[in-house]
């Protein structure tokens, strides 16, 4: 579903009554944590303060990372709790309590958005700039998540680091380039000590 | 008393059955789809110098020779998914399609569920259920690890599991995996011999015969409910498809088991079950060198 339908109009103009269908409205378009709420279309749409756009959401990844939009034609993004955006395969009614919507993609609702670990390495193959090529022990020290020195001409922030295996470019995770250092951010659970690749 | 040789009585050769009951189980994998191809996996382990043979009725199976999985760059990928090989037989059963709605009934933490997303391309809908909250984040973070975006992961008690939420009202298909006694996986956990009780066997057959009751309820006219357990006991088995026959619209359609197996059985101790149960399959640990399996198929009629 690519349709990511702007709210109601007359939904803004509910009257104030004591009702729980009422309270319950409200609550709806605050952001309440455990229930996920579907990103507005674009900015104009936006009822929930602070919340991103789905425009705004492809377009990072597009800017930073030369993701092509079409990538994600078919899918819609959600939001729970303050900030952490999820991307979803298919559609479901708005807003929905489940305790999972598909995958992680981002973190909003700070100065620098930061794809997830998830999203890179699932989307970070459609992504032609700022990647960073890293190989043999710079690879296998990245994935146990420590900072090394690595030679880099491009933006600082965030990146997606990645490696060749089986014949074709892969990415590992997402990296942040700041004074010469390349961090590592693979999350706590994700990190591995693996062999050296030639 | 073991357990094992309660189901003595149902297995031709018994020593066999009792020697690989005592067996460790080889280390297999589910080359995961969604992110990479079966070639360039098995491009990437030889690579690796991680020596593996290929399963013969799934290409997507490996069997690892020596260390696990979890210490290969493939499987840091997301490549790769610990799933013993007779678990991979109910999705490959059920068969959804892309684009389908399919509900996994009791779906932590997630080696079938993962399954059904990538064969139906990561399209659709699956929705994962689960009853307890520690093994959902299990599932959580499989999906995660392995790319999964087509599906919703829920707490509902599976008996009465609730549709309302979604905007839609029935199923294409749906899987029930069912909590049992698992004396089936004894060859990965020796210790769930210990726990073993008659009690435990008929009341977890109770809450079976709920979920697939639900199941076949909330599955459309035609579509299909695959219910599978890691248990021998025909109480677990038979006896669920039996009871369901009765008390649902649904039958037993056949289907060719890609691995060795026996017939369900009609007669259990003092019990006799609907002939259609023939159809369905046991598959014993000397069979294939796998964990022990059960697996059903329905076919809603109405």
């Amino acid at each position: 579903m690519s349709d990511d339908s702007g709210p109601a109009a007359d939904e803004s103009e509910s009257p104030p009554d004591d009702s729980a269908t009422a309270a319950e409205e409200r609550d709806l378009r605050s952001n309440v944590g455990q229930r996920f709420g579907r990103l507005p279309a674009t900015a104009r749409d936006r009822e929930v303060a602070g919340r991103a756009s789905r425009e705004e959401v492809v377009a990072f990844f597009e800017e930073r990372f030369g993701i092509d939009p079409a990538v994600f034609a078919e899918c819609t993004f959600w939001e729970k709790g303050k900030g952490k955006i999820w991307i979803f395969a298919d559609s479901v009614p708005d807003p929905i309590r489940v305790e999972g919507l598909g995958m992680t993609v981002l973190r909003t609702r700070q100065e620098h958005w930061k794809p997830t670990h998830s999203a890179v390495q699932r989307f970070g193959r459609h992504a032609n700039k700022n990647v960073i090529e890293i190989s043999g022990e710079t690879a296998a020290t990245f994935v146990r998540a420590e900072t090394q020195e690595v030679e880099w001409d491009g933006d600082w922030g965030y990146l997606i680091a990645a490696h060749t295996i089986g014949g074709e470019r892969e990415p590992i995770g997402v990296g942040l380039y700041l004074y010469d250092e390349l961090r590592s951010t693979v999350p706590k659970g994700n990190r591995e000590e693996l062999p050296v690749l030639d | 008393m073991n357990p094992i040789e309660r189901y003595a009585p149902l297995v031709a050769d018994t020593d066999a059955f009792f020697a690989a009951c005592e067996r460790p189980l080889p280390s297999v994998v589910r080359v995961n789809t969604i992110k990479a191809a079966v070639d360039r996996v098995r491009e990437a382990l030889d690579e690796e110098g991680v020596g593996y043979e290929p399963i013969k009725w799934n290409d997507e199976l490996l069997t690892f020779d020596e260390r696990g999985p979890g210490t290969t760059w493939p499987y840091f990928h997301g490549w790769l998914h610990g799933q013993e090989e007779v678990s991979a037989l109910p999705a490959m059963i059920l068969d959804p399609q892309p684009g389908e709605t399919v509900w996994d009934a009791c779906a932590a933490p997630g080696s079938k569920t993962t399954q059904l997303s990538a064969m139906m391309d990561d399209t659709g809908i699956v929705i994962g259920n689960d009853n307890n909250l520690g093994r959902l984040s299990a599932l959580r973070h499989n999906a995660e690890r392995l790319g999964v975006t087509n599906l919703i992961v829920t707490k509902q008690d599976g008996r009465n599991f609730s549709l309302k939420d979604f905007g839609f009202d029935e199923f294409d298909r749906a899987l029930v995996d069912a909590p049992c006694s698992c004396e089936g996986t004894v060859r990965k956990n020796p210790t769930t011999l210990d726990q073993w009780t008659l009690n435990h066997v008929h009341s977890v057959a109770a809450i079976q015969k709920g979920i697939l009751s639900r199941a076949i309820q909330a599955t459309k006219p035609g579509g299909t409910v695959v219910y599978s357990t890691c248990t021998f006991a025909p109480e677990e088995n038979e006896a669920v498809i039996d009871h369901v026959l009765e008390t649902e619209e649904c039958e037993v359609v056949a289907f060719d088991c890609p691995l060795e197996s026996v017939s369900g059985v009609t007669e259990w101790e003092d019990d006799s079950y609907d002939s259609s149960v023939t159809k369905t399959h046991r598959i014993y640990p000397h069979l294939n060198d796998t964990g022990g399996f059960y697996c059903a198929k329905l076919e809603v009629t109405a």
